[in-house]
């Protein structure tokens, strides 16, 4: 009976009563899909770093990682990749050989990773192909492709089919170079990236650096889902023991921080707006209890406790912020839901964005447990919020409230 | 059988600017059943002598013996528990929850009692057909005449089974015909149910009514008439 006093207390004045709700409404429908764009952003930099650069598992000598020196290499790199990929739940392996190198064109030169790598199985777990603009993927040239990004082309003033020259050092220290031709242009959404990465084919590669045959230096490996991650990178531990197999988080542990302080920052901003909302809900309620001083005087006369007549005032404010954060958290769910399969696009800032890595066009991402957790937060406003107003209200004194006019 | 004794009663407001004796030194009793009118000018005293009696004010000095227990000896919260088990009340203004129908404002103080739906709501429609109100079971306060307020209050003061039923000027906001209506509904329960009544009231047909008048005057009893 308490609850269906509560909720009709509620609707006695409903302006009042509905711009409390609208002004929750909308600052939980703000917070929820601020919260699913910033957590689409982050998952699509994650995405992007797991589908572009570094993959799920990276298999190493351990001192490559290190040293980055060719002589570190794995002798019999292509069959232990062929091993890995009959393992339960990998996608795909991409061997590949890793150089640094000077890349020249007839004006300008600039120090880039070389990766020699081979193309069919490179497109299991790389998506570069997806970012050609230009050209094709290591095809259309005969002789020694190159597949280099549109920063670097900028920079270097390179178009498809134009001759670059690379420059390293092979394996008995000796300077090399040889001739390459520009095969196709990518683009990827981290210009960081593609300013000093250069694709060629593995056995070009292999022999410019004179490595030994089936050698290679990384072995990225794509699993079926994330989570089979681990799993997989015990397995390999099993067939490469001597070898370093890292998880893209231990690759890369800033990227994981990222996500967890985004997720911390996000919950911090949804408190920020509670906390604003808590202080017009308080107000609202301090009006209600006043404006019925003389029914809660009558209430606590013919016997209601003060314990109840507190539950009430509780209740009532619960389910006046529950109202407008349910209807709150539902628009933005479904606001973001919209742009989860359409796309914000923040192309004008696209330069800056893509400098850290991010895309311009943002899908949003709705993460259950933010929503679970919202909930709760606004529930706990509630009672927060309840709390002053249902003191004062236990406060008065019967027989005075009774006498107010 | 004497169901209140009220010793020694004392109720003094003392502000910074002034102190006003509103209850002076009274003792009287109260038998199980009868039907008293508590009389008096405005100031004299009466509403606060019920709220006295009623625990909703706590004498200055003084006891209210209600069935061999000390009102005022009792914890903040027992004295709450008191009163909802106890005592019925009837305010001038009516005061019913305006959110709630004639039934469910009845049905509200057994709900606070703690009895089972389907009984509380029986009885209600009992109390309700008994004071004239069945037809109006689902009518909100706002839809409801100040008089059939006013016996809707009477239902609920009724519905918690009272040892006795105080009604601070019941009368003052009703027309004659309305005040003429309630004041038969109340005689005949007390009559046929033995219910106690004990009402403040200025309204002399009120008054006529009453098989004992109080007269207060400046916070004395000035005459104690049984008829």
């Amino acid at each position: 009976m308490l609850i269906a006093i509560s909720w009709r207390n509620i609707w006695r004045n409903k302006l009042r009563s509905l711009v409390v709700i609208i002004a929750i409404t909308l600052g939980i429908m703000a917070g929820v899909f601020s919260t699913a764009f910033m957590k689409g952003m982050m998952v699509q930099r994650l995405e992007t770093a797991i589908r572009s650069e570094i993959s799920n598992l990276q298999v190493h000598d351990s001192l490559f990682r290190i040293t980055g020196e060719l002589k570190y290499f794995i002798p019999k790199g292509m069959a232990l990749a062929g091993s890995i990929d009959t393992l339960e739940h990998v996608r795909g392996t991409a061997p590949r050989i890793i150089v640094q190198a000077m890349i020249s064109s007839a004006e300008a030169g600039s120090g880039v990773s070389v990766l020699g790598i081979e193309p069919e199985r490179e497109k299991k777990v790389t998506d570069i192909i997806d970012h050609l603009e230009e050209g094709q993927y290591l095809e259309g040239v005969r002789r020694n492709p190159i597949l280099i990004s549109r920063k670097l082309a900028d920079k270097l003033n390179l178009h498809l089919r134009s001759r670059v020259v690379l420059t390293l050092q092979d394996l008995d220290r000796n300077l090399t170079a040889d001739a390459f031709r520009v095969a196709g242009i990518y683009r990827t959404t981290n210009t960081s990236y593609d300013e000093v990465h250069v694709f060629v084919r593995y056995d070009d590669l292999l022999r410019l650096t004179a490595l030994p045959d089936g050698a290679v230096h990384e072995i990225a490996v794509r699993t079926d889902d994330d989570r089979f991650t681990p799993a997989v990178q015990q397995a390999i531990r099993h067939l490469a023991p001597r070898l370093e197999v890292l998880t893209w988080e231990q690759i890369s542990p800033e990227l994981r921080y990222i996500v967890a302080a985004m997720d911390q920052y996000m919950y911090l901003f949804i408190a920020i707006i509670l906390l604003a909302l808590l202080f017009g809900i308080i107000n609202t309620m301090l009006m209600v209890i006043l404006e019925r001083r003389k029914e809660i005087g009558m209430l606590l006369a013919i016997g209601m406790s003060r314990l109840r007549v507190f539950g009430m005032i509780l209740l009532e404010t619960v389910m006046l912020t529950m109202a407008g954060g349910i209807v709150g958290i539902v628009g933005g769910i479904l606001v973001s839901k919209y742009f989860e399969v359409h796309y914000i696009d923040l192309s004008m800032f696209g330069k800056g964005l893509e400098q850290w890595g991010y895309n311009s066009l943002v899908h949003t991402r709705i993460d259950p447990a933010l929503v679970v957790t919202v909930t709760l937060m606004v529930i706990f406003t509630g009672i927060v919020a309840a709390l002053y107003p249902a003191w004062k209200a236990i406060r008065y004194d019967p027989a005075e409230a009774l006498r107010t006019e | 059988m004497k169901i209140i004794e009220i010793r020694d009663l004392v109720k003094i407001y003392d502000s910074e600017e002034i102190r006003v004796t509103a209850v002076d030194h009274i003792d009287l009793s109260f038998e199980e059943g009868e039907f008293t009118a508590v009389v008096g000018p405005s100031g004299s005293g009466k509403t606060t002598f019920l709220n006295l009696v009623g625990g909703l004010d706590r004498p200055t000095s003084g006891r209210v013996i209600i069935h061999g227990i000390d009102l005022w000896s009792l914890r903040p919260h027992e004295i709450t528990d008191f009163r909802l088990h106890n005592i019925g009340f009837v305010f001038q203004a009516y005061n019913l929850l305006p959110v709630l129908t004639a039934l469910e404002n009845v049905e509200f103080i057994m709900h606070l009692q703690g009895w089972p739906k389907a009984e509380r709501q029986r009885r209600a429609v009992e109390l309700l057909e008994a004071v004239g109100l069945a037809d109006r079971l689902h009518s909100r306060p706002s839809r409801l005449s100040g008089g059939q307020q006013q016996r809707v209050a009477v239902a609920r003061a009724l519905a918690s089974r009272p040892r006795f039923i105080l009604a601070d000027e019941p009368t003052a906001n009703l027309d004659s015909h309305s005040t003429e209506n309630l004041l038969n509904i109340m005689e005949r329960l007390n009559r046929e149910e033995g219910i106690t009544f004990i009402f403040s009231t200025h309204d002399a047909r009120v008054v006529k009514k009453a098989r004992r008048i109080i007269t207060l005057e400046d916070g004395k009893v000035i005459a104690d008439e049984k008829r």
